[in-house]
């Protein structure tokens, strides 16, 4: 059986969720390799943690002579490795660098790229949701090494013991790709809330909120959610950039999304219209919002989500 | 300073409109209501402060690849202040994917350079139609230039350029070299509207139409048949089943709120 390469998505060696669930997905197409770019010191760590999850292999390459550059180095060594390792597929976290190191990648493999898969069976075929989540499209690669980039909550972590064995390689990075210097890195404060993209359940709040995200968190903290925003809410200043859910922002595709003075917009739509259950809470009966939801409450937010959020600490107690 | 500019703009259908699929599996884009990608707005607006910083010699070229109606998009650049405007047009470009679309795009621009050589390729976050995200960087690849992407604030000094970039995990500030592509997300500054006078003076902006042979790109190259990628089937999401809506009186809006999120187990 061929090896399917997935690269690792980790924050310093730490490794994310979207990890397993790609490893999970490997397994439907071939030998999961996992990919593992990062702290070189960190990488043995890191193997104990993907075997767990069907990782046959695990491929180290040390990020330190790497990291300084913006993707151009990343899609570089991978290249290096799909030539050396042939694999039937190659899996790529779908966040906006992973996407970019795709679109590199596919050039230089001279092979078709697919982005933001929901779900990847055999063939492989992939299914992405698009125009704001109206439509299901499934599709293949016809040329070259299928390049798959895939969302967050696109399969559940399937546990399953891999061999992990490690191998160190050190791909040759040309000075053309060291062009675009990454000067200063801040790393996202950390919330103590799950991550966007990859939380079961999503409260956001919009313009409704009226800058007050209080209640908003506090729901979130019942439910153990993250916290969302829409565009208006961001563009107000009342949150920043990366809690925007929609077109612009982060796409959720959450169990449970909690909608709360969010007009619904087509803008918004589009980053959550693919959640499993939707319920909003908004003063307007006519927003557009109420059309896509399982469960609305028409009133405010203000005095719904508190008396809520209270109630459901009363039934965890 | 004289900095040529090229900023990539896209002609997508309406997203507020009602979209749709051809019988062929590729994206409607006659029988819909288009426009220029408001996410390429950005990239228009960023190259125009850029050539207002830097002065007159500057040029901003809006190059467009899409059918006939695409020209919007073009003059809609013209409109906000861009100089002049390339459109290429080829039967042949029909159904194709961001690679054939990223290699059309890097030969206008190779052509355009060999005019004048050019410091700036400027792109948008993504598209509002497929929304790959991912033709900026294939241009990078593609030209052999410093990829400079996603920024939410442009600066730039001499030919040194520094963005700050929202990355996955970290803020970046992130900094290149000139020629260098560069593109732009919606956080870096509202787009202008185009003025009555702006509108008025983009009517005598040159407008070349260019096919693929003009840039050197064979038909075999592009459209359906070239891509490397097949959709097998498009479906419309089944529209939602109506919810329950209730009016919160008195508090029975938690109360109600509370127990469908119980019977849905999320407590």
């Amino acid at each position: 059986m061929s090896e399917v390469l997935v690269l690792i998505d980790h924050v310093e060696g730490a490794v994310k969720k979207p990890t397993y669930e790609l490893l999970t997905i490997a397994k439907r197409l071939g030998e999961p390799s996992a990919v593992f770019i990062g702290p070189a010191d960190k990488a043995s760590e890191v193997a104990d943690k993907v075997k767990k999850y069907g990782a046959e292999k695990v491929y180290v390459i040390d990020d330190a002579p790497l990291k300084g550059y913006l993707v151009a180095p990343k899609a570089e060594a991978l290249q290096q490795l799909a030539e050396k390792a042939s694999p039937a597929a190659i899996l790529i976290p779908s966040s906006a660098e992973g996407k970019e190191i795709g679109g590199r990648l596919a050039i230089k493999l001279q092979s078709g790229l697919i982005t933001d898969a929901v779900d990847v069976q055999e063939g492989p075929v992939t299914t992405q949701s698009v125009f704001a989540g109206n439509f299901t499209v499934t599709a293949k690669v016809t040329q070259g090494t299928p390049i798959i980039t895939v969302k967050p909550n696109s399969a559940a972590p399937e546990e399953s013991e891999g061999a992990a064995a490690v191998e160190e390689f050190s791909p040759t990075i040309s000075d053309g790709a060291k062009t675009a210097q990454i000067v200063a890195s801040q790393p996202r404060k950390a919330t103590g809330r799950p991550e966007l993209t990859e939380a079961a359940i999503v409260v956001s709040g919009g313009r409704g909120t009226g800058g007050n995200f209080e209640p908003i968190e506090a729901l979130a903290d019942a439910l153990g959610a993250a916290v969302g925003a829409s565009r208006a809410a961001v563009d107000s200043g009342w949150m920043p950039h990366s809690f925007q859910v929609g077109q612009t922002g982060k796409t959720v595709s959450p169990q449970l999304y909690v909608a709360n003075g969010i007009s619904g917009a087509i803008q918004h739509r589009a980053g959550m219209q693919t959640s499993k259950t939707i319920v909003a809470v908004n003063k307007d009966d006519e927003a557009p919002m109420f059309e896509l939801v399982d469960f609305g409450v028409v009133g405010d937010l203000h005095t719904v989500l508190p008396a809520a959020t209270e109630q459901i600490n009363q039934r965890k107690d | 300073m004289q900095v040529n500019i090229v900023v990539c703009v896209k002609y997508v259908p309406d997203a507020t409109a009602d979209r749709q699929f051809e019988s062929d599996n590729t994206v409607d884009r006659v029988g819909v209501d288009g426009l220029l990608s408001e996410l390429d707005e950005y990239g228009a607006e960023q190259s125009l402060q850029i050539k207002e910083k830097a002065g007159d010699d500057t040029t901003v070229t809006a190059l467009c690849v899409g059918p006939e109606k695409a020209v919007d998009a073009v003059r809609k650049a013209l409109q906000m202040g861009a100089d002049k405007g390339v459109h290429v047009l080829d039967d042949a470009i029909a159904g194709s994917d961001a690679i054939a679309t990223s290699l059309v795009l890097a030969k206008a621009i190779e052509k355009l350079g060999a005019e004048t050589k050019v410091d700036l390729v400027v792109g948008g976050l993504a598209s509002t139609d497929a929304g790959m995200s991912v033709v900026p960087a294939m241009l990078a690849e593609r030209l052999g230039l410093p990829q400079v992407t996603l920024a939410a604030v442009v600066e730039f000094q001499g030919d040194q350029v520094r963005i700050k970039r929202d990355g996955d995990a970290a803020t970046e500030v992130v900094g290149g070299t000139m020629p260098l592509v560069l593109s732009v997300t919606d956080q870096s500054g509202e787009a202008r509207y185009p003025s009555f006078k702006g509108i008025m003076a983009a009517k005598k902006k040159p407008l070349d139409v260019w096919s693929l042979s003009d840039i050197g790109v064979d038909a075999s190259e592009v459209g359906a048949g070239a891509a490397w990628t097949e959709v097998v089937e498009t479906t419309a999401r089944p529209p939602r089943t109506a919810g329950e809506i209730v009016k919160d009186e008195d508090g029975s809006g938690a109360k109600a709120l509370t127990e469908f999120l119980a019977s849905k187990k999320f407590i």
